[in-house]
Formats: C-alpha cells, sequence, structure tokens
C-alpha cells in the first residue's frame, strides 16, 4: 500500500511537469494552427462558378502564357534553361501542364487575375516592385474561366506524390535527402525572396504535419511577412506533398509503429516474469 | 639510519620530479585546447574604409557574423553613440544580424534605412529600431581605427567613447 | 606457485585461478542490503541498465557519425536515421535513454533527501552520487551538442556563453572553451571527445567508486534504523531469513530490482517508439545555423531548473547587474547540493514524513523545483520573469536556511527526548 501511495505521489509530481514543459509550453510559444481553407474563399474577384470553354482558353494561354511559361505536355517547351530563366523572372516560371491538378480552382482564377493578392504578397510587391507575372485584371471573368478550363482539359490523369512536390514546391525548394535541387539558383532566389527557401528535407519532423498543413495552405497565418506565396494547392495535391516530405524526411515510420507494439509486448512478458519471479524468491524472505 | 633518510630523500626526489612531469604535461594539454593559430588570426577582421563608396553598404565576416560597414554620404545625418567619423566621413559599423530572430536585413540605398526580409522590421541608417519587432538597436563589435583601416575584434579608443556615448 | 589438482568443472577451474566463489560471495550472495525497501531502492539498478542501454546505443551510433559541422547534420538525420538499419531505433534509444536517465537520476536523488540517507557515514555515497549526476549532466551537455541542429548550436552557445560572466577570464574562457569565437567545427569536435571518450570513462569509475561507498556505510532503509549487520546476516544464514533484518543481494534485492526495471521497460519503450519528441526536440531537425537564432532556446528539460536560476535575476541589485547575480545564483545552484550532508544539521536519520519541520522544507523545494523547471521553458516575458525570480530566489533561500531549519529541529527533537 504504501508502495502505491508513493507511486501516485511520483506520477503526480513527474505528470504535472511534463504537462508543463510539453503541451503548456509549446501551446504558449507557439501559435495554433489556423483551419485550412482550401476553397479561398477570401478571394472574390473573379467568379469561379462560371462555366469556361477550354476551347478559347487554349487560344488565349497561347497568345498570353507562353513568351514566360512552358506547357511541355501541349508541346511548348521552355525558353531557356531555368538558370537564364530565374535570373530573368526572379523565379523560375512555372510550366503549366500540371495547374489544373495542383491549384484549387477558386484559386487559379483569382490569381490569374491578380497574383499578388491571391498569393498574399501584397507586403512584398508593388507599383515599384512589381511581380514578375503582370495581372490580366483586364480580362473578362468569362475569359479566365476559360484559361482554367483549358488547364482543367490538359490537367495529367495522375501525379505521383514525387511530382506533386516538384511542381508544387520545387522551383523554389530543395529536398536534397530526396535528390530535389531547387530550379532556381539558391543566389538567385535569396536576392529575391530576401532570405534562402530552406531545403525540406527534414521539415516533417521539424514542423509536424499539424503544422505543415496549416502553412502551406496560408503561409501568412503562421508566419507573418514571409517571402513564401500562398500557393493555392488543393487538398488532394497538399496531402500529396506532406506525403512526400514523410516518405523523405521519415521513412522509417511504419517500420518503427509496427516495431514498438512487439517490444513493448515483449517486456510485458518479461515482466510478468519478473514478478512471478520474484516472488518466488521473496517467498522465504517474507 | 642513513640509508632510511636516503630512501626518503630519493623518494621525495622522485615524487617531485614527476609531479613537475605532470604539471608541464597539463600545459600541452591546455594548448591543445587552445584556439588555433589560425583562429586567432581570423578572429580580427582588418577593414580599410578609404575606397569605399557613399551610401552603399559592405558587409565583412568577422567571427562568423556579418558585420555592416556603411559610408555615410554628406546628407546623411549621423545619430549620437551610434556613428564614428573617419577622415570627412561619418561611418554605421555594425552587427548585421535582425536583433529580432538574427536574419541578414538588407539597405534599401533610396530610403536610407535596412529592412529585415523575414519579419518586416527597420532601421535607420545608424541601426536604430523604427518599425516592426526588433527589440533594440543593431549590436556594434568592439573596433579599433588606425587611420582609414578597421581592425574588427579589438576595442579601441574610438570605440570606448562610442559606447560611453550609447 | 601453488599445486594445481585437475579441475572437476569448469567453475572449480575458474575458482582456482580467480577465487570466483569467494568472489561472488562478497560481492553478491553475501552482500547484505536491508529488508525495509520500497520500490525506490530499485533506482540505483535502474540507473545502472539505463546506462549499459546508452552505451551499448551510443558504439552503434558512433559507427557512422560524422563530427564535422559539414556532416554532422545528415550523418545522424540520414545517414543513421534512415539508411542504416534500426539506426533510427539506436538513435532514439540514445536520445530518449539521455533524457529518461535524468527523470531517474532526479528520482534517486530526491529519494536520498527524503530518507536521509546522506548523513551519518554515507557522506561520500552522496557526494559520488553528486560526482556521478555532474558528469551526466556534461555528458548530456555535449552529447546534445552532436547533431549540430539548430537548437544543438544555440543551447551550446548560450551555456559556453554563461562562461563569460566570470570575472577577469570570462572572455578569454569562453574562447578557450570552444576553441574559436563562436561555436564551431572546433567546438564541435572537442565536445565529441569529451562525449564518447573522456566523460564516459569518468562516469564509469564515478559508478564503481558509487558502488565501493555503500559497501562500509551500507545502504539506509525507510526507517532509517540502524543495526548490526553481523547479527543480522548471521540470522540469514542461520536461515532465519523471515526474521532477519537483511536480504541478500543476489537473488533478493536484485530479483526486486529486475522486476522494477522490466516494468520501467515497458514505459521506455513506449517512449522510444511512439512518444520521443519530448526528447528529440523538432526544432532540432533544423539544421544548425549561426547566423539565424530560433525564436525560442531552452535546454533539456533536465537542466531547465538551473537554467530559470540564471535567468530569473533579470534586474541589477546593488550595483550588481542580473547577469551577474544569476550567474551567481547559478553557480550557487549548482554546487550546492554537493554540502547537503553538512547543510542538514540535524543527526536524525528519518524519513521527511517523520521529521516535523524538514518535511515541510522537503516539498516546498519540490514545488520550487517544479516551478523553477516549468518557468525555465517558458519565454522570460511579463509575470514569467517575476515568478522566474521569486522562484529563484525561493530557490536560494530554501538552501540557506536548511541549517537553521535542521537546527531547530534538532532542539526541539532533543527537547522532547
Amino acid at each position: 500500500m504504501r508502495e502505491f501511495k508513493i507511486l501516485v505521489v511520483l506520477f503526480a509530481i513527474v505528470g504535472f511537469t511534463y504537462y508543463g514543459i510539453e503541451p503548456y509550453a509549446h501551446h504558449i510559444m507557439h501559435p495554433e494552427p489556423v483551419e485550412a481553407d482550401f476553397n479561398f474563399k477570401d478571394l472574390k474577384d473573379i467568379d469561379s462558378s462560371l462555366k469556361g470553354d477550354a476551347q478559347n482558353g487554349k487560344t488565349l494561354v497561347e497568345a498570353n502564357c507562353v513568351a514566360c511559361h512552358s506547357i511541355e505536355s501541349q508541346g511548348h517547351m521552355p525558353l531557356m534553361d531555368d538558370a537564364t530563366n530565374a535570373a530573368s523572372y526572379g523565379v523560375v516560371p512555372p510550366d503549366l501542364s500540371t495547374a489544373g491538378n495542383l491549384y484549387n480552382k477558386n484559386y487559379l482564377a483569382n490569381f490569374i487575375a491578380n497574383p499578388a493578392k491571391a498569393m498574399h504578397l501584397e507586403h512584398k510587391y508593388s507599383e515599384t516592385k512589381p511581380f514578375p507575372m503582370p495581372s490580366y485584371n483586364w480580362m473578362t471573368p468569362k475569359e479566365i474561366m476559360d484559361i482554367v478550363a483549358y488547364f482543367e482539359s490538359i490537367k495529367a490523369k495522375e501525379l505521383t506524390h514525387k511530382e506533386s512536390f516538384e511542381n508544387a514546391c520545387g522551383r523554389c525548394h530543395s529536398m536534397a535527402y530526396a535528390g530535389i535541387s531547387a530550379k532556381t539558383p539558391g543566389k538567385v532566389a535569396t536576392s529575391h525572396f530576401g532570405s534562402t527557401p530552406p531545403d525540406l528535407s527534414q521539415y516533417i519532423k521539424s514542423r509536424g504535419e499539424h503544422y505543415l498543413h496549416s502553412f502551406i495552405n496560408d503561409p501568412q497565418n503562421l508566419l507573418k511577412g514571409t517571402a513564401m506565396p500562398r500557393v493555392g494547392l488543393t487538398q488532394e495535391t497538399q496531402e500529396d506533398v506532406i506525403a512526400f516530405m514523410e516518405e523523405t524526411g521519415d521513412r522509417k515510420k511504419d517500420e518503427r509503429n509496427a516495431l514498438g507494439i512487439w517490444v513493448i509486448l515483449f517486456f510485458v512478458l518479461m515482466s510478468g516474469l519478473a514478478i512471478a519471479w520474484k516472488r518466488e524468491i521473496w517467498k522465504d524472505l517474507h | 639510519m642513513i640509508n632510511e633518510s636516503r630512501r626518503g630523500f630519493v623518494g621525495k626526489a622522485f615524487g617531485a620530479v614527476a609531479g613537475v612531469g605532470a604539471v608541464a604535461s597539463l600545459v600541452a594539454m591546455k594548448k591543445t585546447w587552445d584556439p588555433l593559430p589560425s583562429v586567432m588570426a581570423a578572429g580580427f577582421t582588418v577593414v580599410d574604409v578609404s575606397n569605399m563608396e557613399e551610401n552603399k553598404l559592405n558587409i565583412v565576416v568577422w567571427r562568423g557574423k556579418p558585420i555592416f560597414v556603411l559610408k555615410y554620404s554628406a546628407d546623411m545625418k549621423p545619430t549620437e553613440g551610434r556613428n564614428v567619423k573617419i577622415g570627412d566621413n561619418y561611418f554605421s559599423v555594425m552587427i548585421g544580424l535582425c536583433t529580432h530572430l538574427g536574419c541578414i536585413p538588407a539597405y534599401r540605398e533610396d530610403k536610407k534605412d535596412f529592412k529585415c526580409a523575414c519579419h518586416g522590421g527597420k532601421y535607420t541608417d545608424a541601426g536604430v529600431q523604427t518599425f516592426g519587432p526588433p527589440p533594440r538597436p543593431l549590436d556594434i563589435p568592439p573596433f579599433d581605427l588606425d587611420g582609414t583601416t578597421l581592425t574588427l575584434g579589438k576595442d579601441g579608443a574610438a570605440y570606448k567613447e562610442l559606447m560611453a556615448k550609447a | 606457485m601453488a599445486e594445481f589438482n585437475k579441475a572437476e568443472n569448469l567453475g572449480e577451474w575458474f575458482d582456482q585461478r580467480l577465487n570466483t566463489k569467494a568472489f561472488w560471495k562478497t560481492m553478491m550472495s553475501e552482500y547484505w542490503i536491508p529488508k525495509d525497501i520500497n520500490f525506490l531502492w530499485a533506482m540505483g539498478a535502474l540507473l545502472a541498465t539505463l546506462f549499459g542501454i546508452l552505451l551499448i546505443s551510443g558504439i552503434f551510433l558512433l559507427m557512422y557519425y560524422k563530427p564535422d559541422v559539414n556532416l554532422a547534420f545528415d550523418s545522424v538525420n540520414y545517414t543513421i536515421m534512415q539508411e542504416v538499419g534500426y539506426g533510427w531505433l539506436f538513435r532514439h534509444i540514445h536520445a530518449v535513454g539521455a533524457s529518461i536517465v535524468f527523470l531517474v537520476i532526479y528520482i534517486h536523488m530526491f529519494t536520498g533527501i527524503y530518507y536521509g540517507s546522506y548523513k551519518k557515514g554515507r557522506e561520500m555515497i552522496w557526494i559520488s552520487g553528486m560526482i556521478i549526476f555532474m558528469t551526466f549532466s556534461a555528458e548530456g551537455f555535449s552529447g546534445y551538442m552532436l547533431p549540430w541542429g539548430q537548437m544543438s548550436y544555440w543551447a551550446a552557445y548560450v551555456i559556453t556563453e554563461i562562461f563569460g560572466g566570470i570575472p577577469f577570464i570570462g572572455g578569454d574562457l569562453v574562447v578557450w572553451i570552444r576553441g574559436n569565437f563562436y561555436v564551431s567545427d572546433a567546438t564541435l569536435t572537442r565536445f565529441f571527445m569529451l562525449h564518447v571518450l573522456l566523460l564516459p570513462l569518468g562516469i564509469l569509475g564515478a559508478i564503481v567508486f558509487h558502488f565501493y561507498t555503500l559497501r562500509f556505510p551500507h545502504v539506509n532503509n525507510q526507517e532509517g534504523d540502524f543495526f548490526d549487520y553481523e547479527v543480522e546476516s548471521k540470522k540469514f544464514l542461520d536461515g532465519n531469513k523471515k526474521e532477519s533484518k537483511v536480504i541478500n543481494f543476489w537473488p533478493g534485492f536484485l530479483s526486486k530490482d529486475i522486476m522494477v526495471i522490466n516494468i520501467f521497460m515497458i514505459f521506455f519503450f513506449y517512449l522510444v517508439f511512439y512518444h520521443y519528441n519530448f526528447a528529440m526536440d523538432p526544432i532540432n531537425f533544423d539544421k544548425a545555423n549561426g547566423l539565424k537564432t530560433p525564436e525560442h532556446i531552452y535546454p533539456e528539460w533536465y537542466f531547465l531548473w538551473s537554467y530559470e536560476v540564471l535567468r530569473g535575476w533579470f534586474f541589477s541589485i546593488a550595483g550588481i547587474s542580473g547577469k551577474d547575480l544569476g550567474l551567481m545564483a547559478f553557480a550557487f545552484a549548482n554546487g550546492i547540493f554537493l554540502v547537503m550532508p553538512w547543510l542538514d544539521r540535524s543527526p536524525t536519520v528519518a524519513p521527511a514524513n517523520r521529521r516535523p519541520y524538514f518535511k515541510i522544507w522537503f516539498w516546498l523545494l519540490m514545488l520550487d523545483l517544479v516551478i523553477l523547471t516549468i518557468f525555465g521553458k517558458l519565454p522570460p516575458t511579463g509575470s514569467n520573469a517575476w515568478v522566474g525570480f521569486f522562484a529563484s530566489a525561493s530557490f536560494l533561500i530554501l538552501f540557506i536556511s536548511l541549517p537553521f531549519i535542521t537546527n531547530m529541529e534538532a532542539k526541539k527533537a532533543g527537547g522532547k527526548q
């Protein structure tokens, strides 16, 4: 009975201290991640419920976009190599073959109309330092939706987790543990953004899935003033991206979770035997 | 008897010499822990400011940290306790790490201020914070002045004078 | 050389050469431990086990770890964690083990304080134990630097910076310890040496010494009872095991230890596999960057109380700066436990619950340490700074007042008799 009382006191002290230095301290030090909004409800300039015409969209894209953007799946190859591209624009412009896969429709439509606003980067770009891609707000909402419909029509059937990551993040971020280096050279990115976009190999560990889920959806929520844009990923793509980060940064997770149970069971068995053995020895002693 | 004390003496002599040896080896061990000569030499960065352009930020590395050296043009006003006069011009000499979270602020020549890209902190050309989260002005590294040569890492007269005013 | 008869069996063969039977008796089967004990008496054996686990897991980590600022981070987080077979397991065991070993050290230490196991002939047990604790602290600190993450770097930076407060030599001392003006490759390689060789050797030696110090004063018991070991052990050997106040180390004492150890391992491996973030701070999965300070810097949990004693003094008193006051308080906090046997002026060896004043002192100390630990992690802003100050001051007051409290208690007890 006395031992039981000691154990309760011990648990109370250790438990209370643990609560203070882990859950409570983290709650105080780190902002609570905001619920992700995959509809991008704040963007209302373009009514994305309009039905677009992919055929007209194709014409518009070929007239307006391919001067800077490649669409490799449709035969529009990049006009310059990545380094030259990066030097000209600050960041390598994205290939648009997978735009229909990656971006939320509402986001994409509003992005075309006003990129800096959609990305939540209006504090970074201004009249004097404009975003490399001009706003297409002179187009009618219908025309913009035509473009969106075109991207939707050419989207890839399926993207692997790695392809999602490369297309959504790989223009700025490296992932050394997966052998991926950013398309935009670090120096160029640094001068464009003001700081170097970090390598993401261990971000699944350092930030955790919960944080990433909120952060990728809108970086400004958790890191006010950051140069990282809101990318506008669909929920599905974002989950693929995070899955890829986990496959790269924590690839032994399944092995760990599977093995743990057996080790614990082993010690449960050992404890049972140890208790029986101790009783046997102490039978003579008590 | 003679033998006894003789043995006592030899024993003590042996002990004393062994002790000297042990202390000597401690000196060698302490030396092994000393910073290498190359490290010590790299601890003092010498900068010649005579050819610097006005209103252009120079960044030198000192002890693993970026150091800002900014030469003032005639229209820029010095701040008490922040600037040092070298020749005819005032200079800002500061550790180029934002006092908020240690990012490296960028100098904007047109606005004559520093802006930190990470969280939007701003500083005057003398490194005094004017906006955003930075809690204090940019730190000033110890330096010594000899003509137009700055030696970072030595606290010379000009540095002490500056610190006294700040 | 004496005549050797041909040995009948392997046991005899060794006995002839190494006197194993007598050795076994002295060390195990006739080494006497009091019977009146509870599971807290198993913490010593548990600590020895955990040290063994740390040593073994450390050896395997050493096979792929690279002590170089450019390679260290990836050698841990890529090579060991993701490539080496079960490398991740050894790292998790090592990290969680290092954190949990301090929990058990603290339990062991405060058990000793609670039951008064540091006085009346047991002073050397206490002192040797504190030496192990101090060496372990250095071991923990040096090991935390090796993965070369952001927290590794900045904890090393902040803690080495503390030495800068020592008068006259401080500035040079910091540079000397680091081997550079800032935490750098030279710092990493020398702390690596300390962590994998010098300190473990010291710990091993200190553990052996600690065991040795137990032999003559004997292990304390739940009631602080002093009895004649000769008489009690004779009872035991004569077969009156139930009446005897002692048990043998093997198998009596160790059977209980082994039971506790096995039950503890269930909890330990639960932490290793499923709940390890407390020992492997997420921030440390960002590579060290001397140009970017993390938003919050804090040491591992087991240093938080003394870190808070240091940090609590944030304003100057009587012309002495807060930084210097903190440093003095920090030095006091880290040295004071060592002289515990002389601070407790009461000759009574009894559990705290039977000591009217010491009881209150003990639980106040526990409360203060818990508060210091929790606030040592929280940002020191606003009211937190004041809580830190009062908790830090309370710590000093508690220890300064201990001799007076125990003196009063001794007088009171003396009056009764």
